[in-house]
């Protein structure tokens, strides 16, 4: 019996478990699941919670539901990986493997920013990429009387990148139907060149801030939270005032994996960015957030990736060469407030495109283009994320690889 | 976009970014430098060539990343490259700017 061991039941991991049941004979592969939460959450429902579009409810389930039968669930702390012994040693036990995968994700780290847990954390600065971040901001934002907002991204990468200038326009939109728009500055704060990076994006999508009048702070590395002042302040000694702050702080992985001693600086894993197999050893693999790959941390992309290392693991089992398949596809919804939303599809090297989705020339998506259905596309994904994607049943017509039929690439000025 | 430096045609996105790092070297450097008002010296080519470094093993430029790298800290960086060092040094270095996904 050879063991298949699989770390953080997260939506890669979870997805991992009902990918590969089926295909390893359950007399020769025993599969092994572990997390230390009881609770999966849907991540990207984080976003709506503030707004109270989404309740508590609607976004956390038993994480247990969801992994297969036939499948060993184990709801314990990972101490450490001992990469060398095909190891894994948990709070009280030890488990052997012979092949691993690394499912670990990222969190959020804002003890990596001076002053950011001082006296006005979760009293006048939030983050909502907790649940419990989420619903303390909701909670504020129901008596928020106005004032300056900023939202603030601290440095790259982070866990959907798109997440907070989603929470932008979706802010906007909410003050406006609370008729207090006119109480409320939105500023967004960046580390980038901008709120767009991309030349197709910030041709097709600037005039989007200036309609929401969102005013955007771009080139600002954050040194430090002056509480007192309140004020961000960065390594130049510029500041930028707040009355509420929504920040994104740092993303790095699990400490676990400082612990074992197998990340980078923000202990992501390095791992081929084609493969998934992990750069140091070959019999582990890594998915989702936990990869140092340039993909978006996104989802969709775990999804994506999940297709490719399923095959990925049986054709190791068997000896043959690896897949380089993985193109760093990512499909992601963008709300941007007043019941609209943007769907982008990109991957590595193809910057997100014009077009429908997906199907060539019908859609019923449009890509990079505000429509009514794509943001009931995007609230429909909740169903999907519980329904499909996690049990790893395929979504129709959405293939791992970015497809390029009935994409528009050169953008009309 | 294209630049003309010495009799070459380096090509640029629409942002000056080069569009490949083959066709940098030090007399593009310092055409662009000129365009960014940074006048280079020894440091600032000591920084260049880590941000190369840097990109070449695919880790694109962070604050954080400078803070570690032994080559210079963070107030120095914003000394050599003043008013947002990440996009001024990555256009010098001839390497793309670090970008979000949309």
């Amino acid at each position: 019996m050879k063991n298949l061991l699989i770390l953080g039941a997260g939506t890669a991991g979870t997805m991992m478990a009902n990918h590969l049941r089926p295909k390893l004979k359950q007399n020769q592969w025993k599969i092994t699941i572990v997390d230390q939460f009881k609770t999966h959450y849907y991540q990207p429902g984080f976003l709506f919670l503030p707004f109270d579009t989404y309740s508590e409810d609607q976004v956390k389930k038993v994480g247990k539901k969801f992994i297969p039968k036939g499948v060993n669930y184990i709801q314990k702390k990972i101490e450490r990986i001992l990469p060398q012994e095909n190891k894994v040693e948990l709070v009280d036990e030890i488990i052997q493997y012979d092949i691993l995968i690394i499912a670990t994700g990222s969190k959020i780290a804002p003890e990596e920013t001076e002053g950011l847990l001082g006296p006005l954390w979760k009293k006048d600065i939030f983050d909502f990429y907790t649940f419990e971040g989420a619903l303390a901001l909701r909670n504020k934002l129901r008596e928020w009387k106005g004032g300056e907002l900023v939202v603030h991204l601290t440095e790259m990468p982070i866990k959907c990148p798109v997440a907070p200038l989603e929470f932008s326009f979706l802010a906007d939109s909410f003050f406006r139907e609370k008729g207090m728009r006119d109480k409320v500055e939105i500023t967004y704060v960046t580390p980038l060149t901008g709120a767009f990076t991309k030349p197709t994006c910030s041709t097709a999508l600037s005039y989007l801030l200036e309609e929401k009048n969102i005013k955007m702070i771009p080139d600002f590395s954050i040194e430090m939270v002056d509480n007192e002042k309140k004020e961000l302040v960065d390594f130049e000694g510029k500041s930028i005032p707040f009355d509420l702050l929504v920040t994104i702080p740092t993303n790095m992985g699990d400490d676990l994996i400082k612990r074992s001693g197998m990340g980078d600086e923000l202990n992501f894993v390095p791992t081929h960015k084609h493969t998934l197999q992990s750069e140091a050893h070959e019999n582990i693999f890594v998915i989702g957030d936990a990869t140092n790959v340039p993909a978006s941390k996104a989802g969709s992309v775990a999804h994506f990736q999940a297709e490719t290392l399923t095959d990925n693991i049986i054709l190791y089992i068997n000896g043959y060469t690896l897949k380089e398949e993985f193109d760093g596809h990512a499909n992601c919804f963008i709300e941007t407030g007043h019941n609209k939303a943007l769907l982008i599809d990109f991957n590595y090297v193809t910057e997100p495109v014009h077009g429908t989705f997906p199907f060539a020339g019908i859609g019923p998506l449009s890509l990079l283009k505000e429509s009514v259905l794509n943001h009931w596309g995007k609230l429909a994904f909740r169903w999907i994320y519980w329904n499909m994607l996690l049990k790893g049943i395929p979504i129709p017509f959405v293939s791992r690889n970015m497809s390029f039929k009935g994409k528009i690439f050169d953008i009309k000025r | 976009m294209e630049l003309n430096v010495a009799g070459k045609t380096i090509n640029l996105t629409d942002d000056g970014y080069l569009t490949n790092l083959s066709q940098w070297d030090k007399e593009v450097a310092l055409a662009i430098a000129k365009e960014e008002e940074v006048e280079l010296t020894d440091a600032h080519f000591k920084v260049i060539e880590w941000v190369q470094t840097q990109f070449k093993n695919g880790v694109s430029l962070s604050v954080r990343g400078v803070k570690s790298s032994g080559v210079v800290d963070i107030k120095e960086f914003y000394a050599l490259f003043p008013g947002g060092p990440l996009k001024k040094a990555t256009r010098i270095a001839g390497i793309p700017k670090p970008q979000s996904c949309i």
